[in-house]
């Protein structure tokens, strides 16, 4: 127990991180089978390991984009409706204002013309995880794995990203070189007790 | 007359002579004439409600009405120009959603909480399962990332309404990940609601590991619908994205997810992003401030709220000149850690144009900075200045010499 105390603590400071493999104490809860871990994972990592298997071409998402009335909110051509911006116009830095969401002030997650998903995001998972989690409104969680390719693969090839015959699956999707790869800075290591900025006023 | 809810004006025009006749009666005492509740008094035995004379309520940001076309909710505001003490009524408290909501009606008895990912034993729980383990109850708040002042805004309420604080009951979530062993490769969290678009967030594990808390109670009461019932995170200190609603899911990972919400908060400089997630200490004045009207010179209790995300509050300083020169406030609450605090402060108003600024500083010793300071910081124009990541800067209020308080920005 003195060992693991003292883990624990230099694990804080960031020297060990061994304290943290224990035993259970409690024996409450139930080991979920690996099907409803499966059922419940669906958060992709950029490395695009929990991609189920399928496959979309723009080509397809295009149809898509139609006839699951994406453009209802989203606007036929991705950009102008009451929801965030899909495909940037060029030059373009702000959305217009519309009724439910004037261009200004944005609150985060703000996306317009200026951070769109397919141009601003630094991988291509995020916009498939959140297209299969979050879309179409109202009706989220009801689009296939192939649905869900087609429609990514549309919003890359609108907005530059990949050619409109390149087929997205779970090889090719985390691969997709994003024109904003390495336009972000990941949050500084947290840690207990410090500022989030140091010299900052 | 619908006995549950009479019709109040009517009432008071017919006086006296009708209020014996009103469902519920009414009771004369000291020769005044007491309203008739709004709901039978057996209901109000079981569950009790507020004075009809009390009128506080919450507002929808500007920018997004709630509900708005689709019958959605966004960001709602708190009243903070009426706020007393620390803690913020549960029917008050701030919310927002990820990118409009509406409410989801889950029943607890449905609800199962999953941890999974890098861990020796996934382990799922039910929430009777969740409350037999031991438990914390600790006081924190919760502020939104965009939570900004801006010259339009005329009330505190808009300025600084996307902050409440509330006491948080649950189980550390330390405890909850140590049940299921995470191995040593892991260095995030990805936390998941269950609500139809499943909010999601990447969380640093020394962050998991250090105080958060699932929490299924806030003020003593299980967590409301709006709140993130029956099950939600807290992060003490982190703004609001990551305090997960409806939380069903923790995933241990081994790097930063990218999520949809992460993906909002991404920016190109190192130090931007450092002023996100964590907030910085921050206080308003909650009267006088913004809308209040004082009645003329002579004595007023200054009263505000002061927070930091890096730990407690040490000290609050209040300016009457604009930000010359500055006074020692009294903290007249107990200073929680990552929890609103309560200062104060005696004053005489003199019946002159003023301009009254409060600034606190955190455990770490950490000050609050003027917005004069943040443009010295990033080299801009005073009257340009923008400020990057979380807004914590110390706010103006201006009271004219009519006694009229105003937003100091504007």
């Amino acid at each position: 127990m003195g060992f693991r105390k003292l883990c624990l603590v230099t694990a804080v400071l960031g020297i060990c991180q061994t304290a943290w493999t224990q035993s259970p104490t409690y024996g409450l809860g139930k080991s979920p089978s690996a099907e409803e871990i499966r059922a419940w994972d669906i958060a992709i990592s950029p490395t695009g390991k929990e991609l189920p298997a399928g496959q979309g071409t723009a080509k397809e998402g295009a149809a898509l984009y139609a006839r699951k009335g994406c453009a209802g909110c989203h606007g036929a051509t991705g950009s102008g409706g009451h929801a965030p911006t899909l495909i940037s116009r060029k030059g373009v830095q702000s959305a217009p204002a519309t009724p439910s969401m004037p261009s200004m002030p944005c609150l985060a997650p703000c996306v317009n013309d200026a951070n769109t998903m397919g141009v601003h995001s630094p991988f291509a998972t995020t916009i498939w995880d959140y297209i299969n989690r979050g879309m179409p409104l109202g009706k989220e969680g009801t689009l296939t794995p192939n649905e869900v390719y087609a429609l990514t693969a549309f919003l890359l090839y609108k907005n530059d990203v990949i050619k409109e015959d390149e087929v997205m699956d779970a090889q090719s999707l985390p691969k997709v070189k994003m024109p904003n790869r390495d336009g972000f800075a990941l949050p500084p290591e947290w840690k207990h007790g410090e500022p989030r900025l140091q010299g900052y006023p | 007359m619908d006995s549950k809810r009479p019709n109040r004006r009517g009432f008071l025009k017919g006086g006296a002579a009708l209020a014996g006749l009103a469902a519920g009666g009414a009771r004369v005492a000291k020769g005044q004439i007491q309203g008739t509740p709004a709901k039978k008094i057996d209901e109000l035995i079981a569950y009790g409600e507020r004075s009809r004379f009390v009128t506080s309520v919450r507002m929808p940001v500007a920018e997004r009405h709630s509900p708005d076309e689709f019958g959605l909710t966004f960001h709602v505001l708190t009243p903070l120009q009426d706020s007393v003490g620390i803690i913020t009524p549960s029917s008050l408290f701030y919310t927002a959603t990820h990118r409009g909501a509406f409410v989801p009606d889950i029943n607890p008895r449905e609800h199962r909480f999953m941890i999974h990912g890098m861990v020796d034993r996934p382990l799922e729980f039910t929430m009777d399962e969740l409350k037999r383990l031991p438990y914390v109850s600790r006081m924190h708040f919760i502020e939104c990332l965009g939570n900004r002042a801006r010259p339009t805004h005329k009330t505190v309420q808009e300025t600084h309404g996307l902050t409440s604080c509330a006491e948080w009951t649950g189980v550390p979530l330390s405890l909850l990940l140590k049940e299921a062993g995470v191995q040593n490769s892991a260095s995030w969290i990805v936390a998941e609601g269950a609500e139809e678009v499943k909010g999601a967030s990447s969380i640093p594990l020394a962050k998991a590991m250090d105080d958060c808390i699932v929490c299924y109670a806030q003020n003593g009461e299980p967590l409301r619908p709006q709140q993130g019932f029956p099950l939600r995170l807290m992060v003490p200190g982190f703004e609001g994205i990551y305090q997960i609603k409806y939380l069903r899911r923790i995933k241990v990972v081994d790097r930063y997810y990218m999520t949809y919400d992460d993906y909002g908060h991404i920016n190109p400089d190192p130090k931007v992003a450092a002023l996100t997630h964590q907030i910085g200490p921050k206080s308003v004045i909650t009267f006088p401030s913004g809308g209040h009207q004082l009645s003329g010179p002579g004595f007023y209790e200054v009263s505000g709220l002061a927070w930091s995300g890096a730990g407690a509050i040490r000290g609050v300083e209040i300016s009457f000149d604009g930000g010359t020169s500055w006074k020692q406030a009294d903290l007249r609450t107990p200073a929680y850690p990552m929890a609103h605090t309560r200062f104060g402060y005696h004053w005489n108003w003199d019946g002159k144009e003023c301009t009254l600024l409060s600034r606190c500083t955190d455990e770490l010793g950490t000050v609050q900075p003027t917005r004069a300071d943040i443009a010295k910081y990033w080299n801009q124009p005073l009257d340009k200045v923008r400020i990057q990541g979380a807004d914590n800067a110390a706010q103006p209020w201006r009271v004219a010499s009519d006694g009229s308080v105003h937003n100091g920005l504007s």
